[in-house]
């Protein structure tokens, strides 16, 4: 079998090139499926039985707090392979999914106080799945500023795929924290095995928006990853090809 | 081994490592995580005495009683196996009603009651419009029915 467009993979100029083709195959789509989300979430799902319509902050929290994660997941994947492969455009992903990480983890807990003052009676309570998700955040951030505080590339590389891989743990537990401990917040209405817990006129546009926000993170995700070719390979002769 | 290999060894074994220590973490931290006990905890003793503590359970219906003409009320808090009644004053959270979840903050008193200063509505994963949750009602003869193995109700 020939595997030369998997070893292309490792060639910055090329995955630079292919990022920019791919980047509107997933912008525009998932401009439309927020949009979409947005005004079946806001509109025409029906009011809840017991939040009325403040159970809409829904819309946004729950796929910010799951795309934090899928986030993570994608960083410490990267990461990883970036540490064993020593694959250079590996590091350049991980390190251009912290920033967006950290986007969505901020935004699901600002989300989740608005959304508890009115309901639970609190901003905010040391709650397993409260500081878990924080934790989660204080992780994006930390791996941004361990990559900051080294100068040389591949020694921030390589501390930074370790920190990042360490913080994988966090992720089961952020799932599982409703699970396994006594906890404020409800149990997952939809990432179960079960059925979800609600109609099916709630649950679409829940589940565009998760769409939505995936390929937002996709696209978000390729621009950076350029910027941040660009910045590692300033030397190389092929960027100030691009450049010129 | 190859330096590759080891360097996939290494990365294994920091996820291992790390597993096993938050493991360890957890299981030590058990008492200090929860973020409150409910009736039965209360009952078999695991609850701190003298102590500030939660307590978290469900309101159990026709328990609500408010004293004219002030923010008192009491209410029982139930997990369907132990009963707590909890006395509290102030207002509570909209989401606070009969056959819901909630949490309260405060003290077990010598009488076995529990007084609270804070309380916190805590809601299910379920959500409807209202006119299922009213065609369900109707079915359960008024009363939004429980069922004790939902996740709403916290786990002993």
């Amino acid at each position: 079998m020939d595997w030369t467009w998997f070893h292309k993979f490792g060639s910055p100029p090329h995955v630079y090139r292919l990022a920019g083709t791919l980047t509107p195959w997933f912008a525009w789509p998932a401009g439309l499926l927020i949009a979409a989300a947005l005004y079946g979430g806001l509109v025409l799902a029906p009011p809840d039985y017991q939040q009325g319509d403040g159970f809409r902050i829904i819309y946004v929290h729950a796929p910010s707090a799951w795309v934090s994660t899928m986030v993570y997941a994608v960083m410490a994947t990267s990461a990883a392979i970036g540490l064993i492969w020593r694959m250079k455009v590996a590091h350049a992903v991980a390190a251009s999914c912290a920033g967006i990480g950290a986007s969505f983890t901020a935004a699901s807990l600002v989300t989740g106080m608005l959304w508890g003052e009115p309901m639970w009676g609190t901003w905010w309570v040391w709650d397993p799945r409260l500081v878990a998700q924080l934790v989660l955040l204080f992780l994006f951030v930390g791996y941004v500023g361990l990559r900051s505080a080294i100068d040389d590339l591949g020694r921030a590389d390589r501390a930074s795929a370790v920190l990042a891989i360490v913080g994988v743990v966090n992720l089961p537990i952020i799932r599982y924290s409703v699970e396994w401990w006594n906890s404020i917040h409800q149990a997952p209405s939809v990432m179960k095995m079960d059925r979800p817990s609600m109609p099916i006129d709630m649950l679409a546009p829940l589940l565009m928006m998760l769409l939505g926000f995936t390929l937002f993170f996709a696209a978000v995700l390729l621009v950076r990853l350029r910027a941040e070719l660009l910045r590692r390979e300033r030397a190389a002769a092929w960027v100030k090809e691009v450049v010129s | 081994m190859t330096p590759r290999q080891r360097r996939l060894a290494l990365v294994a074994g920091i996820l291992a490592g790390v597993s096993v220590a938050a493991l360890l973490a957890m299981r030590a931290f058990q008492d200090n995580v929860m973020f409150f006990f409910d009736p039965s905890q209360v009952a078999s003793g695991e609850a701190p005495v003298d102590k500030r503590f939660r307590l978290g359970g469900m309101v159990r219906p026709g328990t609500v009683q408010r004293t004219p003409g002030s923010l008192e009320m009491r209410f029982v808090v139930t997990d369907f196996k132990r009963d707590v009644p909890v006395r509290y004053e102030g207002v509570v959270p909209d989401l606070f009603r009969e056959n819901q979840g909630v949490v309260a903050h405060g003290r077990l008193g010598r009488d076995g009651t529990f007084v609270a200063d804070e309380i916190l509505a805590k809601h299910d994963e379920n959500y409807m419009p209202p006119e299922v949750a009213k065609a369900i009602k109707e079915k359960h003869g008024g009363v939004m029915p429980v069922n004790p193995d939902h996740k709403a109700v916290p786990r002993t």
